[in-house]
Order: structure tokens, then sequence, then C-alpha cells
């Protein structure tokens, strides 16, 4: 149905431009063509032939070069917007982007933001573009693969004399090839590396053929890639925590149900040291000031043995131990672990003395951790420290005269606590903040006299699952493969023949016509075959 | 180790003049004849590149001196990474040489080159130590990768600028040599930056200022150009400097953009200078040079670099520095807006590549965009490190 046979004999597919074997115009314009039109050998796609129904309209839509080029260049204008001010997912976390935007960057911030462009790449119509992009890259190809793949499959030795015609590279003259000529040119194409096919007085050079399919290789790694990218919303396949654990703490990690947990063995922060570290960095240090050296959390990994038992308390095992830095992720299974963050000098405890006001006399040192309190704190010899009230992120006393805490959080602690002394067997109450302390209910002879802080550090983790990753690094390799294959080599081909007293001879290469013509100069040398003359030139 | 450091610095000065002897050889070069397709290389050709491949001898000297007395890959910083992309031009030149024998391109590829080096010197220049991020091989092999591709990718730029050069009509006043005149005008400023920043350092200029930053915190600022523009609320606190004329809101920097404003001052200034003495576009003072190299060789080697140069930037660009981010960063990929600026020159020069499936797109058209492309790879390098606050401000 629809098949166009050519003179040669040959049935092509409909919509054919040059026969595939013997390189004959087929369709009117071709045939009025002074250089006839080699890109994808003038085969039949389906996307030139067919324009009737819908799909076929979106086929030829997609498959065009043009449109191609398009999402590009729009994907490429819309990512450069998103760079005009820092995406909401880089602005500080404590403010919300609504206000953040205005106040930081004026008019033209809260206009940034009310036109989405705080959030652009997570936003709808930027990936719809990516999926047009994704649609253009599998329907072009397949429009063009195809068919390529069929017309360099079939193509003929002796082309037809109006095709190398054609060809931009051509020459022709009256006459005929000695049998050692053809044998000369045929040795001097072989040592460079032509596959060399001679027929009827004909002869095809071919090189590196496997250079044209470069383009769809490359264009299926990205596809792989995109899919990749898709596989991330599939559930189980990605997670993306961040813990922040105290040292000295053992939490539950994140996003592994309760299989695995972790400790804080130490966080460790250094700074390089002018005249420590080499010596070359002596003049820089000194220059910017503090430069970060090594941030890094010791971590033992426990797994949790009694996990399958419903209601069992944790039975930690240790699996590992590692020492986890930025560039240096502790791996345990699918899962890597980030050292991300930091803050530094968290309150932990606090040590008070009881004290004679008058004599400043001490009776013994009480230390309350600020994450687990006692409710009174013996010192013996009927001296004991009761703890009224605790208010971790005090904040000023109530009209009532009560104290107040703002939040859960250990940044400013202070404590209510009753003193019980021989003297004083009733109690005295003493109000007590860090370098503070105050008599809420009257003048006592004791106080809680402020010692000193413990304090440690909190490290920030990364908890890291990622399946999707070995998707994304085979589309990336293939790809790679793929455009290494498209870009540094290059198909040439040379056709010479003899009929009816004229030699001809063309040349044809998908691109780098210097190198082309630098081989065909060079495999001619010392034959009667004409040069072919390159007939695009300025 | 002093000491290597010391041999380091003293090699990249031979190479910067060995660039510099070797722009005057390819000058010679073309002068004396002609240089169709064809033909062979003269003396002077000859000389050129061999005292470009010395120069660069050199700098790769620098490179390693630099890297032993660090002990990581000198690419951590501004002025090491534009150094080095610097010498990834020359490389790539070299390689370009070679397989199309086109002395002229030497002509601007090296000041390129020269200039990036020049600029690049205006960035703090002594050897860093790392910081966490930055801890790890990846440095060496995403930074060098990518620069070697931005490199490589350059040289489309050089052709596409000869090409045009070449090819318009300088005879008469029209959208296209004011556009190029732009282009030039861009290069006039670079030096003029160059020699005000290299100035007013000679002549010790320093003033400070005390602001108020972008977080309503004091902060200070220090000048070393005159502060035509100052900070936020700042306040002068060296004496006998100059008092800005403007005052910048807190999220301009405004040390940047007084650098940038001299630059534009400076460059408008040096540009009407070469104008009023020569009475000719800086295009047409350029073009005598250009007159005898093919078009359709420009043409070739154009695109041919791109073809080189698109893979290495795609591997080191974009594979191995979603790679290293998914080590350093925890995830591949996290549109910051280095790792954007990458992906839209990765687009720009795919666009580049299947327009020129397209008949209509070769030739001028064709250096048009590689000068675009250029500017895209400039605007990563410069202003997303200096404008653009991100992951990668390491400057």
């Amino acid at each position: 149905m629809g098949k166009v046979k050519c003179e040669c004999g040959r049935v092509n597919p409909n919509g054919t431009i040059l026969c595939e074997s013997c390189g004959r115009a087929l369709t009117e314009k071709a045939k009025q063509d002074k250089l006839v039109d080699m890109r994808y050998e003038g085969s039949a796609r389906r996307s030139q032939t067919y324009n009737k129904t819908l799909i076929d309209k979106v086929w030829n839509f997609f498959s065009s070069v043009k449109v191609g080029i398009w999402i590009i260049v729009l994907l490429l204008v819309a990512a450069s917007f998103g760079t005009i001010l820092p995406q909401e997912f880089y602005i500080p976390s404590n403010v919300p982007p609504e206000t953040y935007y205005e106040d930081v960057y004026g008019t033209f911030g809260k206009l940034y933001y009310l036109i989405g462009f705080h959030d652009l790449y997570n936003s709808l119509w930027f990936s719809a573009l990516v999926a047009a992009l994704g649609v253009s890259l599998v329907i072009a190809s397949l429009d063009r693969v195809v068919p390529l793949y069929r017309a360099l499959k079939n193509q003929r030795v002796d082309r037809h004399e109006t095709f190398m015609k054609k060809q931009r590279l051509f020459a022709e003259r009256e006459g005929t090839l000695q049998r050692a000529e053809w044998q000369r040119v045929k040795e001097a194409l072989e040592k460079k590396k032509y596959k060399v096919r001679m027929e009827n007085g004909a002869l095809l050079a071919e090189k590196n053929r496997f250079t044209r399919w470069g383009p769809y290789v490359n264009h299926v790694g990205l596809i792989i890639f995109l899919l990749g990218a898709l596989l991330r919303s599939v559930p189980g396949m990605y997670i993306d925590e961040l813990l922040w654990i105290r040292e000295g703490e053992t939490l539950q990690v994140p996003g592994t149900n309760g299989e695995y947990y972790v400790k804080n063995n130490g966080f460790t922060l250094e700074n390089y040291q002018a005249g420590e570290d080499p010596e070359v960095f002596n003049e820089a240090i000194n220059r910017v000031g503090t430069v970060a050296k090594n941030y890094q959390t010791d971590a033992v990994l426990y797994k949790n043995e009694n996990n399958e038992l419903p209601g069992a308390s944790p039975k930690l095992e240790e699996v590992q131990r590692d020492a986890i830095q930025v560039n240096q992720p502790m791996k345990f299974g699918q899962f890597a672990v980030y050292q991300t963050s930091f803050r530094q000098d968290e309150m932990k405890a606090m040590h008070f003395a009881l004290t004679n006001k008058e004599t400043g006399e001490e009776f013994g040192e009480i230390v309350v951790d600020l994450f687990d309190q006692q409710a009174s704190y013996d010192l013996g010899g009927g001296y004991k420290v009761e703890l009224l009230g605790y208010y971790p992120d005090f904040d000023g006393f109530t009209q009532e005269g009560e104290p107040t805490s703002k939040s859960p959080l250990p940044n400013n602690p202070a404590f209510l606590f009753n003193m019980i002394t021989p003297q004083t067997p009733e109690g005295e109450v003493s109000f007590a903040q860090i370098r503070n302390t105050m008599e809420p209910l009257g003048e006592t002879t004791f106080k809680m006299a402020f010692k000193s802080l413990d304090t440690r550090d909190v490290s920030a983790l990364t908890i890291r699952k990622d399946l999707t990753l070995p998707v994304l690094a085979a589309g990336g390799l293939i790809f790679m493969i793929g455009v290494i294959q498209g870009s540094y080599w290059n198909h040439r081909r040379l056709w010479v023949r003899e009929k009816n007293g004229q030699v001809y001879a063309a040349g044809h290469t998908n691109k780098n016509w210097h190198g082309l013509k630098r081989d065909i100069e060079a495999v001619l040398e010392g034959t009667t075959i004409p040069r072919p003359e390159d007939r695009q030139k300025e | 180790m002093a000491n290597l450091a010391g041999v380091s610095s003293t090699l990249l000065e031979a190479a910067f003049f060995l660039y510099l002897a070797a722009t005057f050889l390819f000058g010679g070069s073309i002068r004396q004849k002609g240089l169709r397709d064809g033909e062979g290389l003269n003396r002077w050709g000859r000389l050129g590149i061999l005292v470009t491949i010395i120069g660069f001898a050199a700098q790769l000297g620098y490179f390693f001196t630099r890297w032993a007395a660090a002990g990581h890959a000198p690419v951590s910083n501004l002025f090491e990474f534009t150094t080095f992309f610097g010498m990834m031009i020359v490389g790539a030149f070299i390689l370009l040489f070679f397989i199309y024998k086109t002395a002229v391109l030497g002509l601007f590829a090296l000041p390129v080159a020269l200039i990036i080096i020049a600029y690049a010197s205006m960035f703090p220049s002594e050897i860093s130590p790392l910081i966490p991020a930055l801890q790890s091989h990846w440095l060496a092999i995403h930074v060098t990768t990518a620069a070697a591709g931005q490199g490589i990718l350059a040289i489309s730029f050089i052709a596409g600028m000869i090409y045009l050069v070449k090819n318009i009509d300088q005879t008469k006043s029209t959208k296209k040599t004011r556009w190029l005149e732009a282009v030039m005008f861009f290069i006039v400023s670079v030096v003029a930056f160059i020699l005000l920043t290299t100035g007013f350092t000679l002549s010790g200029y320093k003033s400070e200022f005390e602001y108020v930053n972008k977080e309503d915190q004091a902060a200070s600022q220090e000048f070393g150009l005159p502060a035509l523009v100052g900070p936020n609320e700042g306040t002068l606190l060296t004496e006998g400097k100059m008092e800005p004329l403007a005052e910048m809101p807190a999220f301009i920097n405004a040390k940047k953009l007084n650098t940038v404003i001299w630059s534009l001052v400076g460059g408008i200034v040096l540009y009407m200078l070469i104008r009023l003495i020569t009475r000719r576009r800086v295009a047409a003072l350029l073009q005598p040079l250009v007159r005898n190299v093919s078009s359709d060789l420009l043409d070739e080697i154009g695109y041919r670099s791109v073809l080189i140069g698109f893979p290495v930037f795609a591997l080191g660009a974009l594979i191995f520095a979603m790679i290293w981010a998914q080590i350093a960063w925890t995830r591949f990929w996290g549109w910051d807006p280095k790792e954007v600026w990458a992906l839209i020159t990765f687009l720009f020069y795919a666009a580049f590549l299947h327009l020129r499936l397209s008949k209509g797109w070769h030739g001028e058209k064709s250096a048009w965009l590689a000068v675009v492309g250029f500017g895209i790879i400039m605007f990563n390098l410069v202003a997303v490190n200096l404008v653009i606050a991100g992951l990668h401000s390491y400057a």
C-alpha cells in the first residue's frame, strides 16, 4: 500500500525522497533540486508522509527539530528566571516566604513571589516543559532513526549518476579507469580504514557509519535519565530526612521504620590555624580569618533486633562506627548519612551551689540536667534542694508573678528552687538563672549560686535513600556514550563510478567536510579519478 | 614549600609573557602571507605555535607546582579557576590549531586567554586551604573537566568573532556592526577593569565603610576603588577618601556595583579614545588582519570546537558535578544558580547543534550563536559567582 517503486526495481516505503538502493530522486521536488538533501538520506519519515489524523498531527509537531529547539530555548530561558532571586528552599527557614521576598527585595521581590518564580522549578508549567522535551526526544528520534537505518542498510554500491551529480562534493570526466587505478584507490582507502565495496564498475567506500546512531543513543540516555527523575515519586524509592542529634544522644534513624538507631559520640569542628597548618596557607588564613577545616560527627549505628516484635523495647546491636564528615557520608544498606549542619554549645546542664549569702560558705553543688531533672537533690547533712519549677526558655513573669517559658528548648533556662537546710527546715525559695538569682518570696539566708554550665554540640545529619540513582547513572552513561559516538567521528563516504564512458566521483560526510576533502585528496593521488569539488563554497 | 609557591607564580608570569609574544608572532605570520585553505604555515606561524606551546608548558608547570605546594588541585577559588580556564583556552587553541593550521585563530585566541588570566589576577591569589565541602578528589576531576569543556567551547567564540569581523560589512553602520561593537566594548571594559584595579592597587588606595547589611546587622566593607556608590547607611571610616555619590539599598552589594560602574566608565573612556584616535570601529580596525582566512574554514572550526567541547562540558559540568553533589551536598541536583547556569549552557549548545541541522544556521548566524554561548559561559563564571549568591560562591 502506497509503496514507491524505483526504476532500479527497488520498492521503497511511501514518502521516500531518494531511492534507498540507487539514490534516484523519487519526488518532483527532489528531481529539481540542484544539490540533494542528504539529511536522513532522503528516507521516508512518518512525519513528512502522513498528516491526516490527530495522532499524525501530534506526531508531526513533536518530531520537528524546530519544535524541539523551541522547547530547549523556552526551558533555558525559564530556568534562568529562577536564578534572579534565591529559590524558596534557599531562603532562611524561619521567615515566611510571603514576607521575605518583599522585605528583602522590595516591590520586585513581591512580584517575583506573586508570579511564583520563588518556586519555579517545582511549578507545573516548568514540569510540563520538561515533559514536552521528553516527548519530543522520543518522537523526533523514532521518526528519524528507523528510516535512516533502512536507507543506510539498503544502499547500493552503484548509485545512480543523478544521485552522485547532486552531491556537494562531485566531479566527472570522460573516459575510463584502468584496473590498476581501481586497485590503487581501493588500497589507499582501506589503509585509511574505509570499508570498500566494488560492484559493476562502481566503488563505495564508507567509514564510521556507527557515528550516525550517536544522536539516537544519547537521546535514549536522556529519556532514561528523565524517567529516572520521574521514578522518585514512586513510594519507597526516595527518602530525604534531617536528624538533629545532640552529643551523647541515641536516636532512631528516620526513614528506617525503627530498624536503625544512631548515636552521636561527639561532634568536632576544626578550623585551620595559621602556623599549625602548612605555611603556604598562612596568608589566606590571616586575610580571611577563620577557615573551617572539618565538620565531623563520630557516629555509632545500631540495629534494633526487636524491631519485628510489636511492643518490645528496642534491643540495639552495634552495626558499625564511622566518622561522618562532609564528602564522607556513612553508608549502610540503601542509606547514606551525611554531615549537613551543626549548632555549637547548646546548654546541657547547669551547676549551682547552695550558698550562705552572708558568709559565702557553700554546702555542696548540684548539677541540673536540662533534659532530665530530678525532683530534689540531697546534699547530705540536712541540706537538700527541691526543684519547684523549670522554665527552659524563660521569658519573664506573668502579671500574677508566675515565671513563663516561651518554648521547651533550653535557650534561657531558669529554675525555682526550694532550699532546705538545718537553719531553714521550712525551706527558702530562690529563683536562679545563669549569673543571676532572685528572691521572689522575700529575703533569704541562702541562695542557689550559679557556678558553671555544661554544653554540647548538636549535629544535623541528612538521611538519604535514593533508589533512582542507578537508573540516572545508566541514563547518564548512555547519554555520554551516544554524545561521544556522534561527536568524535564522522560518517564519510566516497562513491566512484564508471558508466558509458564517463567517470563520476562524489563524496559525502555528515560533518567536518575539511576532513573528508583531505581524505579524498590523499586517496585519489596517482589516479585519474576526477577530484570532487565542493559546490557549496562561499 | 613557600619556595615552590614562588616558583609557581614565576611560571605563571612566564606563561603570560610567552602568550603575549606568541600573539605578536601570529600577527607577523598573517601579515606575510595569505592563509587560504591548503597553504602551509610560514616561519612566523611556526614560531608562534612553538612559543604558545612553551607558554602552555610553563602554565602547566605553574599548575602542578602550585598543586604540590597547596596539596590540592589549584582550582578552588576564582583566581585559580579563572587562570585554569585561560590555560584551557590556550590548550583548546593548540588542539584546534593542529587540526586546521590556522594562524589567525591564535591571533584572537591568545589575547582572549591573556585578558582572562589578567582578570584572574584581580582576585586574591594566595594559596588557600580547602573548606570541608571542597575536600574531595572530585574537586580536581569535576572542575578541570568543566573548565576544559568551556575552554574548547570558547574556541567556537573565537572562530565566530573572526568570522564576524571578516564578514560584516564595515562600510556602513548597521545593526550588525553595532552589535559587534557591543561585544568589542565589553572586551574593552574588561581591559579597563584590569587597568583600573591594577592602578588603584599599586597606588595603595583603600577606603573602609561601616554599614547595615541585608540581615540588619552592622558590617564593614573595604573598597579598592573610590566609592562612586556606597553601602546601605554606610559611613566612611578611612579619612581623606572619596565620599560616595549615592547610597545603595541593603540587598545590593555596593562594592561590586561600584566595580562594575568603574569598569563601564573606564570602558567607555577607553573605547571612545580608540574610536576618536583611529576614526574607525574596533571591528573595522581588526578586519584587515582576517581578510585572508576562509569563512568556510572558520565556520567549520566553530562547529568542530562545539562538537569536541560539548561532550567534555556535559561530562565535567553536569555528570561529574552531579556525582560530586550527591557525595558532598547529599543530592545530585539542587537548582543552585551555578548548576542552573551549567544546565543553561548545556541547553544552549544543544540548541546550537540542532540548529546546525537546518540550513540557514551556518556561517554568520552560527557565529553569532557562538558569541552568545561564550557570553553565557562568562556570565556563569563571573556573575553567578559574584552577583548571585549560591553554594558555589567561593572567592
